[in-house]
């Protein structure tokens, strides 16, 4: 019997698939202040001990307000932050390993907010490859990725244009193929979305589900559009570099007041399923959807 | 007296192979007091559009008239003009540069001529409209929170005193209490000191609980120019241009397609909520 098959071995590859994608215990992160003699003069810390745990495949949305740490924490997972305290581990990588820091930034990629920082070709396809062409992959299957990655986002027929005359939504999603080209398991969106119109939000989202759905991508989307999280399979709020709710859309939606103290809010159509129900309408809490509110509200009729 | 725009023409790269006619034909007239949301997708024009009220880019053709002067004539004083018609830029903190928030608000009004005690005292009036109290004079505008530095960067622009506040998507990028925060300034500005506000949005939700009157800005026309309620009752064609409609109106008009009777150009949650209320009280019900 060969030592893989050994019973030990099973049992142990088992254990780690059991695992989560992307995984952080007791994370910390300080930012810590000098001055010129290289005195510490402040310590703050962003991130104050957060446990994640996140299945291969979820779709996590993670809400805060201006300055909670939600970025912060984001930066984490694909190492561009080193923790001050506890550990990142992305698929059993530690990240403050610096041997495995180009296979953690292949495992998890990550889309910023301004879509114009992260385009540096001025050709669709060749912006593209960029990613894989860095990793040494050869040209052949670059373009194969390149292929692959523009059908997955929708802009395989602006291949050979110039991202400058792109759209925003179609530019982020551009920047989004560049990340798919390197074939990550798992996608960090540092809200994607902020400086869209509301056609290119809608894009970018939609995109995003897809390939959630059907590519099985593991994604971690920050954002302050509320109405952006309502297909998450969960939602985690974080306030003071601390996650303070977690739950489904559902469950954390239902609780309005709570997300106006951490600034946060819920979609449109949650405000008004609440106002109703505060007028006395016998309304479910934590409607999500215009298709819920009115199958509710002709039931009452 | 208004800001016009008549026939309003503008190409980037004119006589060049490269031109693009950005605006075309756009006439508008912007009178003292109004609160005005402009919108429009990406590239649609809106941005080149505000540039042109204060003069920083010159129409192509047409005029832009400040109380019935043209901004453009010989000897037409456009730096003042510049203090009469404030514009904030998108992401306007990224702008602000000095220690303390006092000094930086105050740097408009001193570049104006103003003496350090005359420019302090607008610098001070200018905070207050912005709701940020004495005890924030003297911090660091790097050390506060994304909406109180958007804040400080509006109030650098309202120390010079303008009679209009252009503002290009001041809510970009805030978490939702920081928008309601900068949305409840700009009321407060329009509604208190009488300044004309123009926003610039690609939030449907904020327009349509703020402003008075939209104006949609497509390919560098303009397509529609009435108030919320009138506009976004043409939602599809919205759609069309890459906008929509707040999500309150598509419950409207679900609503009725079940034979509900509620209003269909609601636009906010408050008058959403009052109109179901009322067709489910029974007024000329129907069956789902």
């Amino acid at each position: 019997m060969g030592h893989r098959d050994c019973p030990l071995v099973l049992f142990l590859r088992k254990v780690v698939e059991s695992m989560g994608i992307v995984r952080t215990a007791k994370l910390v992160y300080e930012y810590i202040r000098k001055d010129e003699n290289d005195k510490v003069t402040e310590i703050s810390r962003a991130v104050d001990g957060v446990d994640m745990d996140i299945r291969e495949g979820e779709f996590v949305a993670v809400l805060g307000r201006n300055g909670s740490g939600k970025s912060t924490i984001a930066k984490h997972l694909n190492a561009l932050l080193q923790p001050t305290g506890g550990t990142v581990w992305i698929r059993e990588m530690d990240t403050r390993d610096e041997d495995l820091i180009w296979d953690i930034r292949q495992t998890a990629g990550m889309v910023f907010q301004n879509p114009d920082n992260q385009i540096i070709s001025s050709v669709v396809e060749e912006d593209v490859g960029f990613g894989p062409e860095n990793m040494g992959i050869p040209s052949e299957e670059i373009w194969k990725r390149v292929d692959e990655s523009l059908q997955a986002v929708g802009m395989a027929a602006y291949r050979k244009r110039s991202p400058n005359r792109l759209s925003g939504g179609q530019k982020q999603r551009v920047a989004i193929a560049g990340v798919m080209a390197m074939r990550p398991r798992c996608i960090v969106l540092d809200e994607p979305t902020a400086m869209l119109d509301p056609v290119g939000r809608r894009e970018v989202i939609k995109t995003v589900r897809e390939l959630n759905r059907k590519e099985g991508i593991t994604v971690i989307l920050i954002t302050h559009y509320m109405e952006e999280t309502v297909d998450a399979d969960r939602i985690l709020v974080v306030d003071a570099g601390k996650v303070k709710m977690e739950g489904t859309p559902k469950e954390v939606f239902s609780q309005v007041e709570r997300l106006r103290e951490l600034h946060l809010g819920v979609p449109q159509v949650t405000e008004l399923a609440y106002e109703l129900r505060k007028e006395g309408l016998p309304l479910p809490e934590g409607i999500l959807t215009i298709q819920e509110l009115v199958d509710e509200l002709c039931r009452l009729k | 007296m208004p800001i016009e725009m008549k026939q309003v023409n503008f190409l980037y790269q004119a006589g060049t192979p490269m031109e693009v006619h950005v605006l075309t034909d756009v006439n508008l007239k912007i009178e003292k007091g109004e609160f005005i949301g402009i919108i429009g997708h990406t590239g649609s024009g809106k941005s080149t559009l505000i540039q042109h009220l204060n003069g920083l880019l010159r129409a192509s053709s047409g005029q832009v008239l400040m109380d019935g002067e043209d901004i453009f004539a010989d000897g037409y004083d456009r730096r003042k003009l510049r203090g009469r018609v404030g514009l904030v830029f998108q992401y306007p903190e990224h702008q602000l540069f000095e220690t303390d928030v006092l000094t930086d608000v105050c740097f408009g009004p001193k570049n104006q001529g103003f003496s350090k005690e005359e420019a302090e005292k607008k610098a001070r009036a200018a905070l207050d409209m912005v709701g940020l109290p004495e005890s924030f004079y003297q911090r660091s505008p790097f050390e506060l929170s994304g909406g109180q530095k958007r804040r400080v960067a509006i109030a650098g622009v309202l120390a010079m005193e303008p009679d209009y506040l252009i503002l290009d998507e001041p809510t970009a990028g805030l978490d939702p209490g920081g928008r309601d925060e900068i949305l409840g300034v700009l009321k407060d500005l329009h509604k208190k000191q009488g300044i004309a506000v123009i926003l610039v949005s690609h939030s449907m939700e904020d327009v349509a609980q703020t402003v008075e009157r939209i104006i949609v800005v497509q390919n560098g026309h303009i397509a529609y120019d009435a108030p919320p309620r009138e506009v976004f009752r043409h939602y599809k064609e919205l759609e069309s241009y890459g906008l929509s409609a707040p999500q309150v109106t598509y419950i409207a008009h679900a609503l009725r397609e079940k034979g509900i009777p509620v209003d269909p150009d609601v636009t906010t949650v408050e008058e959403a909520k009052q109109s179901i209320l009322h067709a489910l009280s029974g007024k000329g019900g129907s069956v789902c």
